[in-house]
């Protein structure tokens, strides 16, 4: 009789180190997620904090009057005379008139080199639209050059910033704007706007986000019918067979295959032998498709089999044949598995920058593309190559740029939450 | 039934990606240019300038390395190919076969400027004051015993111990990877430079070439240099996380971030835009373009892109070139330059390529 006590007693003992292991291996998964989120606020952190400048950015209010004498307009009419004016020089006599002229070669490039060159082209723009304009004033704001960008930016309150490329005479000036408040940031529409450009305040995601968009229609329009028409032959058609096996396997392995190789097959390929030509979206699109295919088919593959066979059956016993079975009953009921893991390949299509490499889409290209055929590049090649650029100013630029990427597939996977939460069925 | 459908679908894709390249081979309305990373920075703001104010389309400028660049250029004549390579070194003599084989035979070659590599460390620290010996003798992976003419596995830890006159701080240099062109041009003009100076190893060089430049080009690899990516902005970054370290990169990325670093004085000399321009910096690597005749006329726009960046305005010594940090070429040298390129004078194949 006293063995089950003698049991019990030992349980006993035992129980509470027990308890402790299962705490302790409790907080061994938190901490794992701890680190894994304190991994993540750092780098949001650390993007936010230096990105968040380039939503900004220095304007400079000027009082410019369109003198005809300087521009060299004799005749508003004519379209050569006005594309041939000089408008830098107009911005000039502008800062000249503000900040008191200056004498000497190297105080007036000085001078100039407060504004960016975008000032004459915007001056040229306001006065081919209102050719009235020709011998009046108006004051605007104009964009600043991006050495004065960072020098405004990083000033504290005591007016302490980073000199390294402003002149003491161009503080000087800094100082005497700021105190009639003729000095500003403004929203940054320039970014979103525009092209790449070398000089960073004129610099804008604009070509690179109508690339990765060109691109990603091509990515998806091959990809997606591509992928269901293989997942539904091999789910609903297919023998069971060694050839379809060897192809599970090797479609299994292809989703594993890191993408720089898809990047050399379409070198190899599509450049070298089909003479498709480098840096178009087209290459980007094929090549991406070849990447994300085996995602899609797998997951097409899943949403397939997720259908029960009573509705197949069901389907087959009033008389309906296998095409219309599929057609009407399991690509419906699948469509949207099918398309949440599209979303997911996109997102990462999106995200994918070095099987471009390799196909030349890490190019400077200024024009923003308008098909599918005009060079182009993505915003992730953008990052890449903002990050290796001298000019300071990029900095942020290419901090700001991974928000706008990574707030792109935040929504794209969010997309795909919401989508599998509506309309998913369960039986 | 269902694989036919994927067949055609297939062959839709390939049609489509035919059916793209032919309109595009059938002609090119905007400039293809390639080539060198270092020249990159300087080519895009002349293509930039040039899209602006002609109205042309703005050129296409891929960053693929001088070696790569060389190997599109040199490839075919035809707008499939490449009309302007840009080279942060000459053209090899192998390359000038090479383009010889491929059919393009009139290439132009334009000298556009200099670049200077600087060594620089984190401004918290002193500035490091060396000879291009020292960094030979603390860099090299062999480097001559004190004791003869022999060489030994490199045994220097500080770079005191490289030269008394220095700081007792251990010799870490953060620097390229050998796929750079930086990383061959420090070779070349640092290393090479230093390792001259011990004349039997000058001697080396009339008996066995290959030995000479295995001797002066080899960079140690036991952890005193590291190679830390193609990203001069990372190196940067490093530098001022750790001050006792130097780090190679263009000098166009030390003007931009004076704040935080500074360059060392190579033979006295501080890098400046002005000692380097004058070659008193001993450091510094030239930058050219070269151009294929036979597409000129049939690309359009690649005269003008030739004139905008011959163009005073653009490299001249107050250019806007200068700005972005290449330091301009002295007077004479542009004006024959600038004539070659008016001239489209084509390269003979007597020219001393190496």
């Amino acid at each position: 009789m006293t063995e089950p006590n003698n049991n019990t007693a030992i349980i006993q003992r035992s129980l509470a180190r027990r308890y402790r292991a299962e705490k302790r291996f409790r907080l061994y998964g938190l901490l794992g997620i701890a680190f894994g989120l304190l991994c993540v606020v750092t780098l949001f952190y650390d993007i936010v904090s230096k990105g968040h400048g380039a939503f900004r950015q220095t304007y400079v209010k000027l009082e410019i009057n369109y003198d005809a004498e300087l521009l060299g307009i004799g005749d508003i009419s004519d379209a050569r005379q006005l594309a041939a004016a000089d408008y830098p020089a107009l911005v000039t006599q502008a800062l000249s008139q503000r900040l008191g002229s200056v004498s000497g070669r190297k105080a007036r490039r000085e001078l100039k080199r407060l504004m960016s060159d975008s000032a004459g082209y915007e001056l040229q723009s306001r006065l081919k639209a209102r050719p009235a304009l020709l011998g009046a004033s108006e004051s605007l704001w104009l964009l600043a050059d991006d050495d004065i960008d960072t020098y405004y930016k990083s000033l504290d309150a005591s007016g302490q910033g980073f000199t390294g490329r402003v002149t003491e005479r161009q503080q000087a000036w800094i100082k005497d704007l700021i105190a009639t408040d003729d000095i500003r940031l403004q929203f940054n529409w320039v970014f979103f706007r525009n092209g790449d450009s070398r000089e960073p305040e004129q610099a804008g995601i604009g070509g690179a986000a109508m690339g990765s968009l060109l691109t990603l229609l091509i990515t998806f329009f091959l990809s997606f019918p591509i992928g269901v028409a293989a997942a539904v032959y091999l789910e609903e058609f297919a023998p069971k067979n060694r050839w379809t096996d060897f192809i599970e396997v090797n479609i299994n392995n292809l989703a594993a295959v890191p993408s720089i190789i898809f990047g050399l097959l379409g070198l190899a390929i599509l450049i070298n032998f089909f003479h498709v030509p480098r840096s178009v979206p087209v290459i980007g699109g094929l090549v991406l498709t070849l990447m994300t295919l085996p995602t899609i088919i797998i997951s097409s593959r899943a949403a397939i089999k997720s259908v029960p066979p009573s509705i197949r059956e069901a389907a087959i016993g009033i008389g309906a044949s296998p095409m219309q079975v599929v057609l009407q009953h399991v690509l419906p009921l699948a469509m949207p598995g099918m398309l949440t893991g599209s979303i997911i390949g996109m997102a990462q299509a999106l995200g994918e920058t070095a099987p471009l490499l390799m196909i030349g889409m890490v190019a400077f290209i200024v024009d923003i593309p308008q098909g599918f055929t005009d060079p182009a590049t993505v915003l992730p090649v953008q990052i890449f190559l903002w990050s290796d650029s001298p000019e300071r100013a990029f900095v942020e630029k290419t901090s700001a740029a991974i928000m706008v990427l990574l707030t792109f597939l935040i929504s794209m996977n969010a997309l795909a939450v919401a989508m599998r939460r509506r309309l998913e069925r369960r039986w | 039934m269902k694989s036919k459908s994927k067949l055609t679908t297939t062959s839709l894709a390939l049609s489509l990606a035919l059916a793209a390249s032919q309109s595009m081979a059938a002609g090119r309305d905007y400039i293809s240019i390639v080539g060198s990373s270092t020249v990159y920075p300087f080519a895009t703001v002349v293509a930039e300038r040039f899209g602006k104010t002609t109205g042309n389309p703005t050129p296409k400028v891929e960053s693929t390395g001088s070696g790569g660049g060389m190997k599109l250029f040199c490839s075919g004549v035809g707008t499939g190919h490449a009309d302007i390579t840009n080279a942060s070194r000459r053209m090899k003599k192998s390359e000038f076969e090479l383009c010889q084989s491929n059919g393009v035979t009139d290439v132009v070659e334009v000298l556009i400027g200099f670049d200077g590599i600087v060594l620089a460390n984190s401004n918290k620290t002193q500035v490091m004051d060396l000879s291009r010996k020292d960094i030979f003798l603390a860099l090299a992976k062999e480097v001559p015993a004190k004791d003869g003419e022999k060489l030994i596995p490199n045994p220097y830890k500080t770079w005191s111990d490289v030269n008394p006159a220095l700081p007792n701080t251990k010799i870490e240099v953060l620097g390229p990877p050998p796929t750079s062109g930086t990383r061959d041009a420090f070779a070349e003009l640092a290393l090479e430079g230093g390792c001259k100076k011990f004349d039997w190893i000058k001697a080396m060089k009339k008996k066995d070439k290959k030995a000479y430049k295995a001797v002066c080009h080899t960079i140690r690899e036991d952890g005193a240099y590291v190679e830390a990516g193609e990203n001069d902005n990372l190196i940067v970054q490093k530098l001022n996380a750790n001050p006792e370290a130097l780090g190679v990169f263009g000098f166009s990325f030390l003007d931009q971030n004076s704040d935080k670093v500074q360059g060392s004085k190579i033979e006295g000399v501080e890098p400046t835009f002005d000692s380097i321009a004058d070659k008193s910096y001993p450091v510094s690597r030239p930058l050219y373009f070269y151009v294929k005749k036979a597409h000129v006329g049939v690309v359009p726009g690649i005269d003008g892109y030739l004139a905008e960046f011959t163009s005073e305005k653009a490299w001249g010594s107050d250019g806007y070139l200068a700005e972005k940090g290449m330091i301009p070429l002295p007077d004479e040298t542009r004006a024959k330059f600038g004539a070659n390129v008016k001239n489209l004078t084509a390269m003979t194949g007597e020219e001393a390529l190496k």
